[in-house]
């Protein structure tokens, strides 16, 4: 081979020298959008919300009732701190670098249960994007029950690595400490001070709008969602005059718990093999700690029997006996098409946590002024051996009283998977089309061609499952699974039907209104032309009004 | 041509006509009161189908059907509007011994706030409902009709009397040159010297009219003449029937040939209107005949060029009247007219006459139907 000169064709030793290990950060710059930090508005959510998706799982596992504070202080034009406080169980000490410094870190990868989080990756990359766009580091503070101190921890990420780098570790006399806010932003009462819990504070480039996409949005939902929470909220804005002397702007606000249950916790469930790709059995077989194919059917999928394994083999023309671990491919490619020609129970699914049709009550009832509350839990479903579950709450809401409703607007949906508001690509969501694809006009709203329907009424959406299938990474819309678009509709007719009902009632209450100061109007005139032909006297005319009136009454206007 | 009594309208006095209202919100106002029940009003129904033909008295005679009017959501309006409206006739007209215009009623209601009439067709039918209701025509309440009442001119001396004093005045009606005597909306207190006629002629076209007046075609017939401008008013009818019952003498009608001026104008003439059944023995001719334009004219005066053919409406016209009006369903012969005129599916005006000269009309047509005297019941 003639030797290269500089500019031509590349060999594969000149590639060689160009291709290295990718480290996280770059990778984490250049797919930001897969993460949710696409924009300094967004980041700003993102970081809100997997810390409090942190918190909230970490207390529900500790059987603790949470109690959550959110401060963001704006603390230069374009840069915000973050500071997520819970009454959680706290964090062991050598914990805390991993969990948050280290992508792809975490409890619940590894795992088919129902929770908020689910790769792990979330508030390491809050703090990653923190550290890349202001330099600062992630503060954690962490107190455990029974501690005498408090860790605190500022660390950082060695993004070449993907290795946590601790800055600073010392111990601190600090509790987590919560003050309720009443509907002015005043204090309301004395502090709540908890005896463990977790602290975690992130400096970041962001920018705050109110807006529907707004952490202020996201926060109500949390509350709406989850009424076993107290939340506080406090925002402090710098003001545009004198920097110097400028007090900052403040809101605070408290949305207190409707309900002391707690959420059942979700049980843990092995794969459905009907939900298993390739790939992954593949995996799962090589890993698996027993000694044949089948007792590795049988013990690391749920719903696989000895008998149902022994009959998967003989399909695949595979020995029972047979080391998982030796497998070749194209032998647990035979396995794969045997599994799926299988007919298998479903999965168990009493492994979901739902809300609940009380608890989605609360929710909106604490939070939304309306006049009709209805909320319907489906039974479990299965989509592609994974089992969910869907909830939908309607609200008629009162358009003066409520922000974002009105009797004219398109109805607003409260979209959540398994209890975290989900806020940005609505149009994409199963959610979304699957209310679009009702049809509500059978309710008595109206509802313009291929589109959301018209009125004053919130649509809460929930899906819970063990694994949530989000269209992408960054968790803002469900995938569109058959089975998932008809649990949705179901339950929305259900509710669409008890709205309708409703509505009916309403309607026929203003029509009786309605007539009944129609008929009010001109029962005087019917008084003063009697008075006029008989010369009666005012009492006289006062007697026929008050009669016909009584009568008007009595027969419900059914005249 | 006999020539048959008839009988003049009750005259009601206002002090009755006021007692009448009273004791109509009386009942209202016990069913109130006393038996704690919504008040109604019975009103009489005013169409062709609840009207017969009388033939021995020769109108149209209301039937007992009634519409009762109970106070509900859909009725409370027209409910208050009744008694706003009773109260103002009672008390503004009967007892002020006042009149009012339909339209000034309208306006009137615009002080009743929002018991008001939006349009003055809502006051108009509220007005004959109450005037069925109390069986006691408009203008003996005080209402005075809009309309003009028609054109008389004629060897006929209309002592008429002075507003102001009382005192009698003559209008001879041959002597009003080029013009007319028009009838008032009120004919009862009118007395009449018509020794020279013969008979009354009432014609439909003022047009038509003006060419038997130009060519004083009164003095060649003897007669009346009296254009009635389409279906004629309450006071036309009235004048004629007075006119005809005081001088004893018969009536001719003479219209348009086609099913309007038949089915409306000349029937309404004679019997009355199913609007008006309630008063149809006031407003009534019954010794009037007719005497053109028939169907069979235009075959004998060969006007078959001079038609129009029928419209629609014509013909619905036609056979509603053959299906539903009692006067046309009891006389043959108008059955076999209004069939005839439906076979040759066209119409013919009273001018079409002007085809063979412009007074072939005076000069040929009438004496010729005069003389041989086969007029239409």
């Amino acid at each position: 081979m003639a030797k290269r000169t500089g500019n031509g064709p590349a060999t594969a030793e000149s590639m060689a020298t160009k291709q290295r290990d990718i480290s996280v950060s770059e990778f984490f710059l250049k797919n930001r959008h897969l993460l949710g930090f696409d924009s300094p508005r967004r980041a700003l959510l993102t970081a809100v919300k997997e810390a409090v998706d942190n918190s909230l799982d970490a207390c529900e596992e500790a059987g603790v009732l949470p109690e959550i504070a959110v401060e963001l202080e704006q603390i230069a034009d374009s840069r915000f701190r973050v500071t997520v406080t819970d009454n959680g169980p706290g964090i062991v000490k050598n914990q805390i670098p991993k969990i948050f410094a280290k992508l792809l870190y975490g409890s619940k990868f590894h795992r088919l249960r129902m929770s908020r989080g689910q790769q792990g990756i979330g508030i390491s990359a809050a703090g990653m994007y923190g550290q890349l766009t202001t330099g600062a580091s992630t503060r954690i503070l962490s107190r455990i029950k029974g501690a005498k101190k408090a860790h605190a921890m500022a660390v950082q990420i060695d993004t070449k690595q993907n290795k946590p780098a601790i800055l600073s570790d010392t111990e601190q006399d600090w509790r987590p400490t919560f003050q309720a806010v009443n509907a002015a932003g005043e204090p309301d009462g004395p502090p709540v001070v908890s005896k463990h819990g977790t602290s975690v504070s992130i400096d970041m480039e962001a920018a705050y709008q109110r807006a529907k996409q707004s952490v202020d949005e996201f926060l109500k939902q949390c509350a709406i969602v989850n009424p076993h929470l107290t939340l506080h909220y406090r925002l402090a804005l710098q003001t545009k005059a004198e920097p110097a002397a400028a007090k900052p702007e403040i809101t605070a606000i408290t949305y207190h718990r409707a309900v002391k249950e707690m959420p059942k916790i979700p049980d843990e469930i092995l794969p459905h093999p009907h939900g298993v790709e390739l790939g992954l059995l593949m995996q799962m077989l090589k890993d698996s700690e027993s000694r044949t194919v089948r007792s590795a059917l049988a013990h690391d999928f749920s719903r696989v029997s000895d008998q149902t394994a022994q009959d998967v083999c003989t399909r695949a023309g595979i020995d029972p006996k047979t080391n998982p671990t030796r497998i070749a491919h194209h032998e647990s490619e035979a396995l794969y098409k045997a599994i799926q020609d299988t007919k298998l129970m479903r999965p168990p699914t009493d492994c979901l946590s739902p809300i609940g049709e009380e608890q989605i009550l609360a929710g909106l009832q604490k939070e939304i002024a309306a006049d009709f509350f209805t909320a319907v839990t489906r039974e479990p479903a299965v989509y592609r051996g994974n089992p969910f579950q869907v909830e939908i709450g309607i609200a008629f809401a009162r358009p003066q009283e409520n922000e974002g409703v009105g009797a004219e607007e398109p109805v607003r949906v409260l979209r959540f998977a398994n209890r975290v508001p989900l806020l940005y690509q609505a149009g994409a969501c199963a959610m979304t089309r699957a209310v679009i694809g009702v049809n509500w006009k059978s309710y008595g709203l109206s509802q313009p061609k291929d589109a959301l329907p018209i009125g004053p009424v919130v649509v809460l959406v929930h899906l819970a499952s063990v694994w949530v299938p989000f269209t992408s990474e960054s968790k803002d819309a469900i995938a569109s699974y058959a089975e998932i678009i008809d649990e949705l509709t179901l339950a929305l007719q259900e509710c669409g039907r008890r709205l309708s009902v409703f509505l009916h009632k309403r309607e026929r209450q203003l029509e009786a209104a309605r007539k009944r100061s129609y008929m009010e109007l001109y029962i005087p005139h019917l008084a003063l032309g009697l008075k006029n032909i008989l010369g009666l006297t005012d009492k006289e005319e006062h007697k026929v009004v008050g009669n016909l009136k009584k009568m008007l009454e009595k027969t419900h206007l059914d005249l | 041509m006999s020539k048959p009594v008839v009988s003049a309208p009750t005259v009601v006095s206002k002090k009755a006509a006021s007692q009448k209202i009273v004791s109509v919100a009386q009942e209202i106002h016990a069913d109130i009161i006393k038996k704690h029940l919504k008040p109604s009003m019975e009103f009489p129904i005013r169409s062709l189908q609840n009207v017969k033909y009388d033939v021995k008295r020769g109108h149209f005679e209301i039937l007992g059907r009634t519409a009762t009017r109970t106070l509900s959501y859909n009725t409370v309006k027209t409910f208050a509007q009744s008694m706003r409206l009773l109260a103002t006739t009672k008390n503004d007209l009967l007892d002020k011994d006042d009149i009012a215009g339909k339209r000034e009623v309208y306006y009137n209601s615009k002080s009743w706030g929002e018991c008001r009439f939006d349009e003055q067709p809502e006051s108009d039918t509220l007005l004959d409902d109450i005037e069925a209701m109390l069986a006691i025509n408009r203008e003996q309440l005080g209402y005075i009709p809009e309309e003009r009442g028609g054109d008389v001119t004629g060897p006929l001396v209309v002592i008429d009397q002075d507003p102001a004093t009382g005192k009698p005045i003559r209008i001879d009606c041959t002597k009003l040159g080029s013009g007319a005597w028009s009838i008032p909306s009120r004919v009862e207190h009118l007395r009449f010297e018509a020794g020279k006629a013969k008979f009354i002629l009432a014609i439909e076209t003022a047009s038509l009219f003006q060419r038997l007046v130009h060519h004083r075609y009164y003095e060649r017939a003897k007669c009346v003449l009296i254009s009635m401008s389409g279906v004629p008013t309450r006071a036309c009818r009235r004048f004629i029937r007075r006119l005809a019952d005081d001088q004893r003498l018969p009536v001719l009608a003479f219209t348009d040939g086609d099913p309007y001026g038949y089915c409306n104008i000349y029937r309404t003439l004679k019997v009355g209107s199913g609007q008006a059944a309630h008063i149809n023995r006031f407003f009534c001719v019954p010794q009037a005949h007719y005497l053109g334009v028939t169907p069979q004219d235009i075959h004998d005066y060969e006007l078959e060029d001079a038609t129009h053919p029928l419209e629609e409406a014509d013909i619905k016209r036609a056979n509603d009247a053959l299906k539903n009006d009692p006067f046309i369903k009891h006389h043959k012969e108008w059955q076999d007219a209004l069939n005839h005129m439906i076979k040759l599916g066209v119409r013919v005006e009273q001018q079409a006459f002007a085809k063979h000269g412009l007074n072939f009309v005076l000069d040929t047509y009438l004496p010729d139907k005069l003389k041989k005297a086969r007029f239409l019941p």
